[in-house]
């Protein structure tokens, strides 16, 4: 039996004041294994990113508990929560947030910087990474002058290269075309997975389902279904 | 902690236009806060020149003086009284006037003569060449070599000149510690030749130059010469009173206080505005920091550091920039008179850091306020 990555029980989340409020969550429950690729898809509105940033630990939920690896992650303190961030999550943002005043290299080494590592040995780690999302060449270049495609891969490269447990990837496809973001998730896929970690999606491409192992389905803040994916 | 700073270097400087931008700000105000500092610090040690250079350590005046140029004279019983009070080692008289002198070409050229006691010599300035005791001689004076020097034509020990109709000859060249403020070139020699050859009021003593017995007996020395009607002041406390004269009663002040404050205040814009624009360009990559992990008082360190870095280079550069506008003003100007004083240093590093503070404060204000959920959001 695959151990339980993250526990969602009873999420839910308001925004706004007055006339205005409206909730984004309605009491959402999950649960997600390591080893898995979840994919959360719906339409735009329908909670998908409020979900992900509640499960991930960067907005608090107005009433249920999120754990992860068996710790309540929303009992944490502010800096406890950032460390849980830096050390348990790997993001990739659906704008990448390259810094476009560094070099790809050090954008990779951002995590590792933050983590105290020592800047030539940030640098040294993030080059073995730029070389494992195959862009060893590019390490000097500042993204721009990256394709979307190696930006993107550059993200992933940042995301992996503190080693995290889980995952996170904000719409990876995107500004990709299909073929280019299908490649991005296969590669996620084949250089990340392992029986220790976990890939958690937000999308709404359905041409990289084939690369899920659960599908669930979102709307109007609930989970409206869940099917196995392509991989399971 | 060395990893965070250097990425906050890095971020900084590769943004090479505004980093110019914030740098060009703050340089800029540097620049203007020490110029005018510094040029008011330079006017000053030449108003106080006489003060310097003769190196009393208690001067009795006439109260009405307010600096050292204008001097009303004293009668010699002051002297007298002075020399007879508790605590004072001795006392001498000196001469502090202008002249007009008639030049051997036949133009004529303003001039300070100071007359030293003529016993003592008392205040006398270090030759560079001719021997102190020439002063004495036959219509002797000797000339201070500083940039007004030349005004005189250059004189060396013989040259000759006229004052008031009397004949005068250089019989040695000096050095001293400040040049005057007026532009004027300073000739010394005895206070009996002074007054014998300079047209003079009834009263000639300018200022009586006391040595107090030991620095304890100051103020009883200032007690019994206001008992006379006099006063005694310390050569820091004329200092003072001139420099308040210049500050208080001229425009002087005035002028420096709304130069520095628009110098602060030109800085105080371009930077501040600059770092906030570059806060607000990188605010969703500051964010996609705080998703990633890193604490607010991580940014607030990085922030500060920019803040910090920016604001000690740019107050390099002004110094840098200012000691360099001197220095080539000198070369054509050798009498042009600006000071870099630790006190100008220090007045533009206190407003350089409130430039990087308000700088800092509302680019933190900003950094703070972002929710790493708004990244998700885009």
């Amino acid at each position: 039996m695959p151990e339980v990555a993250i526990q969602a029980t009873g999420i839910t989340k308001w925004f706004g004041e007055g006339e205005a409020r409206t909730q984004a969550l309605r009491s959402v429950s999950l649960e997600a294994a390591f080893g898995e690729i979840l994919y959360i898809v719906g339409p735009s509105g329908s909670g998908k990113t409020t979900l992900l940033s509640v499960l991930s630990g960067i907005l608090r939920p107005d009433s249920g508990s999120v754990s992860v690896e068996d710790s309540e992650i929303w009992n944490l303190g502010h800096d406890a929560l950032a460390d849980f961030r830096l050390h348990k999550i790997g993001f990739v943002f659906q704008d990448y947030h390259l810094f476009p005043r560094l070099s790809t290299a050090e954008n990779v080494a951002v995590p590792l910087i933050l983590r105290r590592k020592p800047w030539s040995q940030a640098m040294t780690q993030a080059q073995k990474y730029l070389e494992v999302v195959g862009l060893k060449g590019r390490a000097e270049l500042p993204p721009v002058k990256l394709s979307g495609g190696e930006q993107q891969r550059v993200a992933i490269a940042r995301a992996i290269a503190g080693e995290p447990d889980i995952l996170i990837m904000d719409e990876p496809t995107a500004s990709l075309d299909g073929d280019t973001g299908r490649t991005i998730v296969q590669f996620v896929k084949e250089k990340f997975l392992t029986e220790k970690r976990f890939i958690l999606i937000v999308t709404h491409d359905p041409r990289i389902n084939e690369f899920a192992t659960r599908i669930l389905h979102m709307e109007d803040g609930r989970i409206t279904g869940s099917e196995n994916g392509g991989t399971e | 902690m060395n990893g965070i700073l250097k990425l906050a270097y890095k971020l900084l400087v590769n943004d090479k236009a505004k980093f110019t931008a914030l740098l060009v700000g703050i340089t800029f105000a540097v620049f203007l806060i020490i110029q005018m500092t510094a040029m008011f610090a330079g006017t000053m040690k030449r108003a106080s020149a006489t003060v310097l250079n003769l190196g009393a350590l208690v001067w009795v005046m006439d109260p009405a003086v307010q600096t050292v140029a204008n001097t009303i004279g004293m009668p010699d019983y002051v002297l007298d009284a002075v020399r007879s009070m508790q605590g004072v080692s001795y006392a001498v008289p000196i001469y502090s006037g202008g002249a007009l002198l008639k030049l051997a070409d036949g133009t004529y050229q303003a001039a300070t003569v100071i007359g030293l006691d003529d016993a003592t010599l008392f205040g006398r300035p270090q030759l560079i060449q001719g021997k102190i005791e020439d002063i004495y001689g036959e219509n002797a004076f000797i000339v201070v070599k500083d940039p007004e020097f030349r005004k005189l034509q250059n004189p060396g020990i013989g040259s000759e000149f006229q004052v008031n109709d009397h004949r005068g000859v250089i019989v040695g060249l000096a050095t001293v510690p400040s040049s005057g403020l007026f532009g004027v070139p300073t000739l010394y020699t005895t206070y009996q030749r002074a007054l014998q050859y300079l047209p003079n009021p009834r009263f000639t003593v300018s200022y009586v130059l006391v040595e107090p017995r030991s620095p304890a007996n100051i103020p009883n020395i200032k007690r019994q010469v206001q008992a006379i009607g006099y006063l005694a002041v310390t050569r820091d406390e004329f200092v003072d009173r001139i420099t308040n004269f210049y500050v208080y009663q001229t425009g002087m002040g005035t002028n420096l206080l709304i130069m520095t404050a628009m110098s602060f205040i030109v800085g105080l814009s371009i930077s501040g505005q600059t770092f906030y624009t570059f806060v607000l360009e990188n605010l969703d990559k500051f964010g996609a920091l705080k998703a990633m992990g890193m604490k607010s008082r991580e940014l607030i360190f990085m922030i500060l550091f920019q803040t910090s870095f920016t604001a000690l280079t740019g107050y390099g550069l002004g110094i840098g920039m200012c000691a360099l506008l001197i220095r080539l003003a000198r070369l054509k100007l050798p009498d042009y008179a600006a000071l870099i004083t630790y006190w100008n240093l220090s007045i533009a590093f206190s407003l350089v850091v409130v430039i990087a503070a308000v700088s800092s404060y509302f680019g933190l204000r900003k950094v703070l306020r972002i929710e790493p959920f708004e990244i998700f959001r885009g």
